[in-house]
């Protein structure tokens, strides 16, 4: 299982993409097209990983803290 | 002779190049800035589920209302920005996190319900990072800290690197550490009741989630009460390394894979989490002392048009203890104007069951680990709501408060839990 997550970590990271120019990047530098999550998540990622049994890969909590309520 | 020769021209050309770096002034006219305030954060969250099913209770359901939370967090991240002589960006970041929260199931670590059902957790963060956009890299450090009531504290440490690439791409590394000291705070009937004075049973101790212990009469009124010795604590140790790639695919489109490894050991389980056997006797659930998860997350996000994004985020998860699950996550923020969009939202996730989870009286004594913490069972969850962001050039009402974000999100768990959450997010410059 390992072994496919870094295949397709791998695949990915090394795909062919066209290259965009930094005057071609006003959409991309739209604050919405941010590919992190966004400060206002920042307490229901915590919630999520609480209440659920997976966590990480998304920028939030991936261990630590006591979840304890 | 000819070796000589050779070495003669080489040196002469290793000097010449030497010298010709040395008169290496800025034209340019750049000057070093020193750190100054950039932006504050401030983010406010309203938490508000109901459910029947708790873990202090060992997943009973005849106790309506046991897995009822209220949690209000309020955080707040400071960050200052400058630039140094070689025209490195340095960024400093200070946070600092109080949540007050209420818990029904809380009341019931002690088993008369008599605990206290409330409490606050502290966090304060800092972090530096260090970017070099000449070369495309940058780094950073960064600790934390984090502290609720008696039950636990936490502290953290995390370090990263990162490069880019000449095709707009970046690769990232980041490894992180939680160490933590978990409370053993066990349920009263795990706690033998001293008798004071030995010979009078009229009066007994009732030792409290705080670790204090209350002196109390046969009417059941408090007599005394008494700090307790401290609560004796175990580790809990998380280590994780993340690998993540961002790549800008096209003028429209960006995506990026996130790869995390996580290692757990210590005390994995909490200690005023019940658990009942199929015998109706009750014990304190029990987990291995040692977890790895390995979680893998997909983004692409996609700018349709000139006024729709499609953000979508897949998360494949699995773990040591059999856990497995998938979830889809898709936002469409829809620019109504350039400074204003709404943004709904709709999150799906599928998890299957821990080996150890059993609902309540399924557990035999013969089992080695065991808990009813629902957590940990089999369920889906839907999160679905709506956003708003405001961010006009000018400001928002005032020149500084240049963004202003609010979301809802309403949640529901097929194991009958209900939540919703209420943020805000203010965004001074």
């Amino acid at each position: 299982m390992i072994k496919y997550c870094f295949i397709l970590f791998a695949a990915f990271s090394f795909a062919s993409c066209a290259h965009v120019k930094e005057y071609q990047k006003n959409r991309i530098n739209d604050s919405e097209m941010s590919l992190s999550s966004r400060h206002v998540e920042k307490n229901e990622l915590n919630a999520e990983s609480y209440r659920e049994g997976a966590s990480g890969a998304n920028g939030g909590k991936t261990g630590g803290g006591c979840g304890c309520n | 002779m000819k070796k000589l020769s050779l070495s003669v021209i080489g040196m002469y050309l290793m000097m010449a190049h030497a010298f010709s770096q040395a008169p290496a002034t800025d034209s340019t006219g750049y000057k070093p800035k020193k750190l100054k305030l950039d932006e504050i954060n401030l983010v406010s969250s309203y938490y508000d589920q109901t459910a029947n099913k708790s873990a202090v209770m060992g997943g009973r359901t005849d106790y309506k209302g046991n897995g009822d939370v209220t949690d209000f967090a309020n955080g707040i991240d400071v960050t200052f920005i400058g630039w140094d002589k070689k025209q490195r960006k340095n960024t400093l970041s200070v946070g600092l996190g109080i949540d007050y929260h209420t818990a029904a199931s809380q009341a019931y670590v002690d088993s008369n319900g008599t605990s206290r059902n409330n409490g606050t957790r502290i966090y304060p963060t800092l972090n530096w990072s260090r970017e070099n956009d000449k070369k495309g890299t940058s780094f950073g450090l960064g600790a934390y800290y984090s502290s609720e009531n008696n039950y636990y504290y936490s502290y953290g440490l995390n370090a990263f690197v990162s490069k880019k690439n000449k095709t707009n791409g970046e690769f990232s590394l980041k490894v992180v550490g939680f160490f933590d000291q978990i409370k053993m705070i066990y349920p009263t009937e795990f706690i033998p009741i001293p008798k004071i004075p030995p010979a009078d049973n009229t009066l007994h101790y009732i030792t409290t989630a705080s670790g204090g212990s209350e002196l109390v009469n046969s009417s059941g009124q408090v007599v005394s009460k008494s700090k307790g010795p401290d609560i004796p604590s175990k580790p809990r140790n998380t280590l994780t390394a993340s690998l993540s790639f961002t790549q800008i695919i096209n003028q429209r489109m960006q995506g990026s894979v996130e790869l995390d490894m996580v290692y757990q050991n210590g005390y994995l389980g909490l200690p005023f989490h019940r658990v009942f056997y199929n015998t109706g006797k009750d014990t304190i659930e029990n987990l291995p002392s040692q977890r790895f998860k390995l979680p893998i997350g997909f983004r692409l996000n996609y700018f349709l048009g000139d006024n729709i994004i499609l953000r979508s985020y897949y998360r494949f998860y699995a773990d040591s203890w059999g856990l497995v699950s998938n979830t889809f996550n898709l936002e469409v923020p829809v620019k109504i104007t350039p400074f204003f969009s709404i943004t709904p939202f709709y999150r799906f996730y599928m998890q299957s069951a821990a080996k150890y989870f059993a609902p309540y009286a399924i557990h035999t004594e013969q089992e080695q680990y065991f808990t009813s913490n629902y957590a940990l069972a089999k369920f889906n969850s839907n999160l679905f709501g709506a956003g708003i962001r405001l961010a006009p050039p000018k400001g928002i009402f005032t020149n500084s408060l240049r963004a202003l974000e609010l979301r809802y999100g309403h949640y529901t768990q097929t194991t009958d839990l209900n939540a919703n959450i209420i943020s805000l997010n203010l965004s001074f410059k």
